[in-house]
């Protein structure tokens, strides 16, 4: 999944644009109408035009404030039984009804208020991750781009192949040698605690990061205006964080959202194999909800397979469709009007 | 172009080497080996423990061990001991690994086809009239496909052909694991291949979601190209110029991307054939993984990493091969 996401948008963004005919008609239609605008509002405005990527900003917001009002929003609490099981009245395996409206699971919870509090698990891994991977993919990429030689090759040829690696593989081997180094246990804590997935998406997202920001920084950093910045005596420091970076933003903001997605869907992997966080604490994530459909598969109670499922894949592709937004918006052959 | 191969071929064992070398640290660390051992033969004594370790190559420094364990692994090509037995009943690696290698193979191949050919075809479809609404239907399916985890796929085609058909009609339209029903005997072309339909469709999917984007966009540019308005001012027949000209300009990069696919594909496979229950590699590596079996484990490693390797390496060389520029420069 991942590595379908990070080799393809590398390779959208080394190649030229594909939907350039109805971007570029908006945008001499926006040269017009308007004379004075900031690059920025420009691409503001881009990405409002994108119907896939608006559509996903508004279900995006919507669940994001679904989750940050959860005790408002869910109905019941993450554990609690929807009512006490007596005999002849059970709780469990119930199809959608008025007391839970998307049924309840194994022990009787009440799978809406639970998908809201597995989003929150969710997003809390998939941003933060995509956060720190950022920040390392920005760093490694931008000196890999700009000082060039034997680092960068080494880099380059080091991510090609871990990219090429079957994600489930690498994961899990990585996920063990550092679930089993004794001294990085205060770090980067239990095996299934939410930091160490954290971390671990963060040991695989900032690879893909690093390989935009680098083609970007590498096809910036012979532009005319950087050679101009140079020659007026700009330093290394300077011409990164004046020129190349405010000028890569499009690249860095798809490669965040592709770490977010990646993550997310990394976790629901992880879980739905048994390697996720740990349950036990109460606490759920959209991976485990999917991983404890499987059991319900054989037994038919669709209601338990079809609702996480149906979100996860919401989140991805609305996340996916801001990506593809973003990307149109920032596309540095439009801003540039080129 | 013969020495641009050779010097890629000769880069590539120690890239091998290395990287088998990390595999063989993060397993030996990762997985406990001895510990696993001794999980899965609880009577074992100390001495039969140690001697597991030994013969595994699993004392001494992380480097006696590596080569100590390659010697082993290369030894049959000259008759040597061979491998070790798995820690599990203590069977032989090869011959299961082989099995499920094959399984595999014919999952991997069936999939690979139809999703490259069907993938191919939407994204030349869509491209020849970008903005219209084939192009939307195309590009929307293939976000959304792109969107959707194998796993989901593969959960919800269980509970509709299966669990909700038979619920509906009566029996159940398709089987959902295995290769063979329980039971079944001998060789059965048809019962094989119903068993393949659900798992290949899963794998495909992803395979026609991704190359349907790929090839769409890469044939837009060569479309937009110069050469292409040249190629119809010399007057050639409309047909020639897309098939000649653009179809086979605009696959460049996507023979690339095929190539490093690879990945992806054989980590959906993973995900889909342990679902469906198919007896396949990835079903032999999350077992192996569970139990910690390092004699099975290194194998597998060995040959996803080789796989791996090799596929980088074509796609390097198709690349240079299709684009003479690359080479020369």
């Amino acid at each position: 999944m991942s590595q379908h996401e990070l080799v393809e948008s590398t390779i959208e963004y080394e190649r030229t644009h594909d939907g350039v005919d109805d971007v570029l008609l908006d945008d001499e239609a926006v040269g017009l109408t308007t004379a004075s605008m900031s690059p920025r509002q420009m691409a503001v405005r881009r990405y409002f035009r994108h119907k896939g990527a608006f559509m996903a900003t508004i279900l995006m917001a919507i669940m994001i404030i679904f989750v940050i009002l959860t005790p408002i929003t869910t109905r019941y609490g993450v554990n609690e039984a929807i009512f006490p099981a007596e005999p002849g009245k059970p709780n469990s395996y119930l199809s959608p009804r008025s007391e839970a409206w998307f049924g309840t699971d194994t022990i009787g919870r009440d799978i809406y208020s639970r998908l809201i509090y597995g989003l929150r698990v969710s997003l809390i891994i998939g941003i933060s991750s995509a956060i720190f991977a950022t920040i390392v993919g920005v760093t490694v990429g931008s000196i890999a781009g700009l000082r060039g030689g034997r680092f960068d090759d080494g880099l380059m040829r080091v991510t090609d192949i871990f990219l090429a690696f079957p994600f489930l593989v690498a994961l899990l081997v990585v996920r063990n040698f550092l679930g089993e180094l004794a001294f990085l246990e205060p770090i980067v804590g239990e095996r299934t605690s939410i930091r160490f997935i954290i971390l671990l998406f963060v040991i695989f997202g900032w690879m893909g990061v690093a390989r935009l920001v680098r083609g970007s920084v590498l096809a910036l950093k012979e532009r005319e205006f950087v050679e101009a910045s140079r020659a007026l005596g700009a330093s290394h420091t300077r011409v990164i964080f004046k020129h190349l970076l405010p000028n890569s933003i499009g690249p860095i903001l798809v490669a965040a959202t592709n770490a977010v997605v990646a993550a997310i869907i990394g976790e629901a992997t992880l879980s739905f194999f048994g390697f996720g966080p740990d349950a036990g604490s109460g606490d759920t994530s959209l991976g485990l909800l999917v991983g404890e459909a499987r059991g319900a598969v054989l037994a038919g109670y669709w209601w338990m397979i079809v609702f996480p499922c149906s979100l996860l894949v919401l989140v991805a592709l609305c996340i996916n469709f801001i990506g593809d937004g973003l990307r149109d918006a920032t596309d540095p052959k439009l801003v540039q009007g080129g | 172009m013969l020495r641009f191969v050779l010097r890629r071929l000769i880069w590539a064992i120690p890239t091998l080497l290395i990287v088998t070398f990390l595999v063989y640290v993060a397993i030996r660390l990762g997985t406990n080996p001895a510990e696993a051992y001794e999980r899965a033969n609880p009577r074992a004594n100390e001495a039969k423990v140690q001697e597991y370790k030994e013969l595994n190559n699993l004392t001494g420094s992380y480097v006696e061990g590596y080569i100590g364990w390659l010697t082993d692994f290369l030894s049959p090509l000259w008759g040597g001991e061979g491998w070790q037995r798995s820690i599990v009943g203590s069977r032989e690696v090869w011959p299961e690994m082989k099995d499920a290698m094959a399984n595999s193979l014919r999952l991997g191949l069936t999939a690979s086809f139809i999703g490259i050919t069907v993938g191919l075809s939407m994204g030349i479809f869509a491209a020849l009239r970008p903005g219209g609404l084939r192009d939307t239907a195309v590009n929307t399916s293939a976000f959304v496909a792109f969107s959707v985890p194998p796993y989901v796929s593969a959960m919800i085609f269980q509970l509709v052909f299966a669990v909700l058909w038979s619920k509906w009609f009566g029996s159940s339209l398709l089987p959902t694991s295995g290769v063979y029903p329980p039971g079944q005997q001998g060789f059965d072309l048809g019962l094989m291949l119903k068993h393949m339909i659900l798992p290949v469709t899963v794998v495909a999917i992803q395979i026609i979601a991704v190359y349907a984007r790929y090839m769409r966009a890469s044939l837009l540019e060569v479309l937009n190209s110069d050469y292409m308005r040249t190629a119809r001012a010399k007057g050639i027949s409309e047909r020639r110029v897309l098939v000649n000209h653009a179809v086979r300009n605009s696959m460049i990069p996507v023979v690339t991307v095929a190539a490093i696919d690879i990945g992806a594909i054989l980590g959906g496979l993973i995900i889909t054939e342990r679902i469906f229950q198919y007896p396949g590699m990835g079903d032999f590596f999350l077992t192996a993984f569970d139990n910690g079996d390092f004699p099975q484990l290194m194998p597998f490693m060995v040959i996803i990493v080789t796989a791996v390797i090799m596929f980088n390496l074509l796609a390097d060389v198709s690349y240079a091969w299709l684009d003479p520029r690359i080479r020369l420069g």
